[in-house]
C-alpha cells in the first residue's frame, strides 16, 4: 500500500491510510494532549483538547487528532496560535463546571485537566454560570462518584463497556445536566456495577476516586513494586504502591493477561494482608496435650505432614487421599499439587477451587 | 390481498384500482393530517360515514338512484390554518373549517346533488370566493412533486396509490433498468438530501452501492423530524407512505441493500401506524419483502420508534439509537457510507428525499433538472408557521423566493402586521429579513446568509416579535436537546443561555454581548456534531442583523416587541386617570402611588411588573411603555 506523507510540526511522516494524526504525531515524537482518548478504543472525540490544525490543499481547518485521518499532503500544526485558542476555550468551559477547590481533591497532583489548565495558563473561567450541584454517589464500598467534577470525558463509560464488558454506567440526561450514572440512576452499589474499579483508573479528574486514595497522595508514593496479582490463577500484572514502606493500593499495570485492567479483587482486595497482624509468617503445629499452636521449622512441619500422609495411605489404601488447590494459587504452585497427589498419592483426586 | 407475482400482475391490478376508484360517483376526503385531526377532521370523517350509510334509504326516496360514496381519510391537504378541510370529488368542491353539524348539509347539497355549500369555501384577501382547491392562492401557486398524492387519495390505500401511478417506478427500476442504472439516474438528478445538509443523494448511493462485498447493506430513513413547527416529513409519512416505502426500496434495489429501516419520532404516532399499515399491505401484495414482483429481488422494512431525542435526527446518533444504544453523534471517519448502521455500509436519507426517488426514476433526471435551480433542482416542501395568514404545509420548486412564500402563498403577515424576518431551518437555522425577501431559496443561496434551509421549516415573524428572545427560546431548545457529550456543546450552550436569559432579564452589560459572540463562534468551530456546530447560527444571525435590538435591552432596558416581561415599563396615562385607587389597592407591592380623584403613578423601582393595574383599571389609563 502507498504511503501518505504528512508534516506535523515542521516534521515530515510517512503513514498507512487509516492512521490518525495522533497517531501520526505518537510516531514522531509529539505529544498531543488528550483527555477523552483511550488507546485501543474507537475515538469518542467528546472532549475536543486534542484539536489540532490542518492545512490541506490550500484550505484550513481544525479537528480531532484523535478522530481525524491523514490525508496526503496535510500540514498539521500541533500547538499554532489558533489550536492555542481553541483548546484554552475547550478549558475554560471545562473549568466553569468544574470547582477549584484542588486542595482538597485527592486526584491534586494527578488531575489531567489541572494539568492542562497549567499547561495553557487558564487560572479561572471567563464565562461563570451554574454549576453542576448533584449530590456524591458514595454507595460503592471501594469508590466515590463526585459529579461535580466529572468532565464528562466518558473515559469511565467507554472503559466500562468495551474494555469490561460491563456496561453498568453511562450518561444519563441531556445538555447541561448530563451526568455519568448507573441505569435508572440508581444508586452504584444497587446497580450491576461489579466494583472493578477500572473506571476510577482512566478518570482524568477527582471525580470517581478509589477510596483507598484519601490515604495518600501521589506524591507520597516512594516506589511502584511491580508484581503478579495473587488472587488467582490469571496472574494480572500489577503495581503496588509503596508509602513509608507500606502498601497502600496497587495501580494495574499493561501485563499480558490484564492490559491495565483488574477485577474488584485485585484492586481492592490482594494486598491488605501483607501487613496484618494476624498473617502466618512460621508454620504452626498443634501441640495435641494443651491443644496450642507452637511454631515449627519447616522441615519440622513437611515431615510431619509427610508421615501422616503416609500412614494414612498404608491404613486406607490410595483412594483415601485427595489434593484441593485454593484459586489465589499461582499456576505453577496448582501444578506441583497435582503431581503429588498423582505421583505420592497415587490417585487423580485432584482439584482446584477457581470458579470464579 | 391477492399477491401480485409479476409486471404483468402490476398493470392488471392498476386497471382494476383505476376502474374501482372511476366506480366513485362522488368522494368525500377529508384531510386526515396530525393538523385537521387536531382540528377534529376525526369526527368529520365518522360524520360523513354514518351519513352515508343511511343513505341508500334516502335516495331510493329521493331519486331511485342510489350513488357510489367513497368517504377517504387522506393525507395533509396543506391548508392546516383552516382545518378541518373536506373535498367533495368530481366537483372539486373545497370546504374550509368544516363543522360535523355541517355534514348533513354537505351531503344533502353536495354528495347527493352536486350544489356548493358556499358559506363553508374559502375567501381570499379580497373576500373572493375561492370554491376550488386550485382558487385558493395558497394551493394554486405551489408545485407538488413530494406531496403529490397528499389529500389527493386515501393515505392507507394501496389500490389507491397504485391507480394513480404508484409503483410504476419500482416496476421500471425491476425490470428496464440494472442497480447502477438506478444510482447514475438519481446522481445525473443532482437531488440533494432534504434533511438540512444539502448533500448529494447521487454520491452517497454510489458510495454504498461500490461496497460490493458487505454481506449486509443497510437503507435508513431519517424520520425524527424534531425542528420545533417542522411538519414535512411527518406529513409525507402519514399521507402518502406507499411513495415513502417505494422510494426506499428503489434505493434498495439500487444500491444492494436488502434491509431498511425507518426512524420516525415517537410524537408521530400517525406516521408509526400509517406506517406499519402500510408496510403490512405492501408486504401482503409482493411490493416488498422476498421476491418483489417476482424479480428475485427483496427488501424488508422496519419502523423504529424514537423516544424524543432531537439529536437523534443527527445520522449517527440516529443509528446508534436504532441498534438499541444512547442516541449520541460519533466522530467521523468512518463515515456512514462505509460504516453505518451495525457498521455495515448504509444509506441514511431523510423522508422528503426518498419521496423524491419514484419521480425521478420513472420521469428521468432531466425532467427533475426542468425545476428548480440548477445546483438546487427539484421542488422543496415548507412548513410555514408563526405571524403568518395562512399556516400550513407547502411545496415550492428551489429557488423560490422568501416574498412569494410569505407574501403570495402564505397570504401575508397575519392581522397585515408588519414583516420583520423568518426563522429558516429550525433551531440549527438563522433568521432572513426584509433585505432577503426577494432572496430565492436553495441550499447555497441560504447558506451565504448565516442559515440554512435545513428540513424546511419557516417561521415567519412580525414585529411584535422580540428577536433576542427568539434567540434566547431556540438557545434553551438546543441547550435541553444538546446529548452532552462534547464540552462546546454541552457547556457552551447552556453559558449562551444564561447570558441570553441574563439580556432578557434586563440584567445583560455590553461585555456579556461580546463573550456572547465569542462564545457562538467557539462552540460552531470546535463542537462534536452538527446540533453543536450550527446551534449558535440564530444567535450569530440575530447579532449580525438586530445587534441594536440587543443593544437597547442592555442600555435602555427597552424590549421594542414588548415581549420581554422584565421590560415591560408600566404607567399611568396622567389625563385619562380618574384616581379610583383600584390600581394602588391591587398592588401587591404597593408600588402605585396617588390619592384619591388625583391621577396615579406607577414606581418604577419597585413595580414587579405584574399586570394587575392593566388588567384592572377601569378606564384604560395603564398602558405598556
Amino acid at each position: 500500500m502507498s504511503l501518505l506523507h504528512v508534516t506535523i510540526d515542521g516534521i515530515p511522516v510517512d503513514v498507512e491510510k487509516g492512521t490518525t494524526i495522533l497517531q501520526a504525531a505518537e510516531k514522531v515524537g509529539i505529544q498531543i494532549p488528550t483527555l477523552c482518548y483511550l488507546k485501543g478504543l474507537m475515538p469518542d472525540g467528546s472532549c475536543r483538547i486534542c484539536t489540532v490544525e490542518i492545512q490541506s490543499r490550500g484550505r484550513s481547518k481544525m479537528d480531532t487528532a484523535c478522530s481525524a485521518h491523514c490525508s496526503d499532503g496535510d500540514v498539521i500544526f500541533t500547538e499554532s496560535e489558533s489550536v492555542v485558542k481553541a483548546r484554552r476555550g475547550i478549558l475554560d468551559m471545562l473549568l466553569s463546571n468544574h470547582p477549584t477547590n484542588c486542595f482538597t481533591c485527592p486526584s491534586n497532583g494527578e488531575c489531567k485537566l489541572q494539568d492542562l489548565c497549567y499547561q495553557y495558563g487558564v487560572e479561572k473561567t471567563s464565562c461563570p454560570g451554574e454549576m453542576t450541584n448533584l449530590p456524591v454517589d458514595d454507595s460503592n464500598p471501594f469508590f466515590t462518584y463526585d459529579p461535580k467534577l466529572c468532565i464528562l470525558c466518558h473515559r469511565c463509560v467507554n472503559t466500562c463497556h468495551k474494555i469490561v464488558g460491563c456496561g453498568a454506567i453511562d450518561t444519563m440526561e441531556r445538555g447541561f445536566e448530563s451526568v455519568i450514572s448507573p441505569a435508572f440512576g440508581m444508586p452504584w452499589r444497587e446497580s450491576n456495577c461489579e466494583s472493578c474499579g477500572n473506571c476510577t483508573a482512566v478518570c482524568p479528574t477527582g471525580a470517581l476516586t478509589s477510596k483507598r486514595k484519601k490515604t495518600f497522595r501521589p506524591w507520597q508514593i516512594q516506589k511502584k513494586v511491580r508484581t503478579t496479582c495473587p488472587h488467582c490463577a490469571v496472574g494480572c500484572q500489577y503495581d503496588l504502591l509503596v508509602k513509608d514502606n507500606k502498601v497502600v493500593a496497587v495501580e494495574a499495570a499493561d501485563g499480558p493477561s490484564n492490559r491495565n485492567t483488574l477485577c474488584v479483587k485485585g484492586r481492592y482486595g490482594s494486598f491488605d494482608f501483607v501487613h496484618s497482624d494476624r498473617r502466618l509468617t512460621d508454620p504452626l503445629i498443634k501441640d495435641r496435650s494443651t491443644g496450642e499452636f507452637r511454631k515449627a521449622s519447616w522441615d519440622e512441619a513437611l515431615d510431619l505432614v509427610a508421615t501422616k500422609f503416609k500412614a494414612i495411605k498404608q491404613e486406607h489404601g490410595n483412594g483415601a487421599l485427595a489434593g484441593f488447590a485454593c484459586s489465589r494459587s499461582t499456576n505453577e504452585d496448582i501444578y506441583m499439587l497435582q503431581k503429588m497427589v498423582r505421583t505420592c498419592f497415587g490417585n487423580h483426586n485432584t482439584d482446584n477451587c477457581a470458579r470464579v | 390481498m391477492i399477491k401480485i407475482c409479476d409486471n404483468a400482475a402490476l398493470d392488471l391490478r392498476r386497471a382494476d384500482a383505476r376502474k374501482a376508484l372511476e366506480s366513485y360517483e362522488c368522494r368525500i376526503l377529508v384531510c386526515a393530517g396530525t393538523g385537521c385531526i387536531a382540528s377534529g377532521s376525526q369526527v368529520i370523517a365518522d360524520t360523513m360515514r354514518e351519513l352515508c350509510k343511511e343513505l341508500p334509504n334516502v335516495t331510493v326516496e329521493c331519486s331511485g338512484h342510489v350513488p357510489h360514496i367513497g368517504v377517504a381519510q387522506t393525507g395533509c391537504q396543506g391548508l392546516c390554518e383552516l382545518g378541518p378541510l373536506v373535498r367533495i370529488e368530481p366537483w372539486h368542491y373545497q370546504y374550509v373549517k368544516v363543522k360535523p353539524e355541517d355534514c348533513a348539509e354537505i351531503v344533502e347539497q353536495s354528495v347527493l346533488q352536486g350544489k356548493p355549500v358556499e358559506r363553508l369555501f374559502y375567501r381570499d384577501q379580497k373576500d373572493q370566493l375561492c370554491p376550488k382547491p386550485e382558487d385558493i392562492p395558497f394551493l394554486a401557486k405551489q408545485t407538488r412533486i413530494v406531496l403529490e398524492h397528499c389529500g389527493n387519495i386515501d393515505a392507507v390505500s394501496l389500490d389507491e396509490y397504485i391507480a394513480v401511478g404508484g409503483y410504476e417506478a419500482l416496476s421500471k427500476a425491476l425490470f428496464q433498468m440494472d442497480p447502477d442504472q438506478v444510482v447514475d439516474e438519481i446522481d445525473r438528478s443532482g437531488l440533494r438530501g432534504r434533511g438540512g445538509g444539502g448533500f448529494k443523494a447521487g454520491t452517497k448511493w454510489k458510495q454504498v452501492a461500490a461496497h460490493k462485498d458487505a454481506d449486509v447493506k443497510y437503507v435508513v430513513c431519517n424520520g425524527d423530524e424534531g425542528d420545533p413547527g417542522a411538519f414535512m416529513d411527518g406529513s409525507v409519512m402519514e399521507g402518502d407512505p406507499y411513495k415513502l416505502i417505494e422510494g426506499m426500496t428503489l434505493a434498495g434495489y439500487a444500491v444492494g441493500a436488502t434491509e431498511g429501516y425507518i426512524y420516525v419520532r415517537a410524537e408521530y404516532p400517525n406516521s408509526v401506524a400509517r406506517l406499519h399499515y402500510a408496510i403490512a399491505q405492501a408486504e401482503e401484495a409482493g411490493l416488498l419483502g422476498d421476491d418483489i414482483l417476482g424479480s428475485g429481488v427483496s427488501f424488508h422494512l422496519h419502523v423504529n420508534r424514537g423516544a424524543g431525542a432531537f439529536v437523534c435526527g443527527e445520522g449517527s446518533a440516529l443509528t446508534a439509537s436504532i441498534e438499541g444504544n444512547r442516541g449520541m453523534p460519533r466522530t467521523k471517519p468512518p463515515r456512514t457510507v462505509d460504516q453505518g448502521l451495525w457498521e455495515r455500509p448504509t444509506v441514511l436519507n431523510n423522508v422528503e428525499t426518498y419521496a423524491n426517488v419514484p419521480d425521478i426514476v420513472l420521469k428521468g433526471s432531466d425532467w427533475f433538472h426542468t425545476i428548480g435551480t440548477e445546483n438546487s433542482p427539484g421542488t422543496k416542501t415548507f412548513s410555514v408557521t408563526g405571524s403568518i395568514a395562512n399556516t400550513g404545509l407547502i411545496e415550492v420548486p428551489m429557488g423560490t423566493t422568501l416574498r412569494e412564500i410569505v407574501y403570495d402563498i402564505g397570504g401575508g403577515i397575519k392581522g397585515g402586521g408588519n414583516f420583520k424576518a423568518v426563522q429558516i431551518g429550525g433551531p440549527s437555522g438563522g433568521c432572513l429579513t426584509k433585505e432577503h425577501l426577494d432572496v430565492g431559496l436553495d441550499f447555497d443561496s441560504v447558506k451565504k446568509y448565516d442559515a440554512i434551509v435545513g428540513s424546511g421549516g419557516l417561521v415567519v415573524m412580525d414585529e411584535h416579535t422580540c428577536m433576542v428572545e427568539v434567540a434566547r427560546f431556540f438557545m434553551s431548545f438546543t441547550q435541553r436537546e444538546s446529548c452532552g457529550k462534547c464540552s462546546p456543546c454541552r457547556i457552551g450552550t447552556k453559558r449562551m443561555l444564561e447570558i441570553l436569559e441574563r439580556i432578557v432579564a434586563g440584567k445583560g452589560t455590553m461585555e456579556d454581548l461580546d463573550k456572547l459572540e465569542e462564545i457562538a463562534k467557539f462552540v460552531q468551530k470546535n463542537s462534536l456534531c452538527g446540533l453543536g456546530k450550527s446551534a449558535p447560527l440564530p444567535v450569530i444571525s440575530t447579532l449580525k442583523r438586530f445587534r441594536e435590538e440587543y443593544k437597547e435591552h442592555i442600555t435602555i432596558k427597552k424590549c421594542a416587541a414588548h415581549v420581554c416581561e422584565a421590560l415591560k415599563l408600566y404607567k399611568i396615562d396622567q389625563e385619562k386617570c380618574i384616581g379610583c385607587t383600584k390600581c394602588a389597592r391591587n398592588c401587591p407591592v404597593d408600588a402605585i402611588t396617588g390619592s384619591v380623584k388625583k391621577p396615579h403613578a406607577i414606581l418604577v423601582n419597585k413595580c414587579i411588573k405584574c399586570g394587575t393595574c392593566l388588567s384592572g383599571c377601569p378606564v384604560g389609563a395603564v398602558h405598556i411603555e
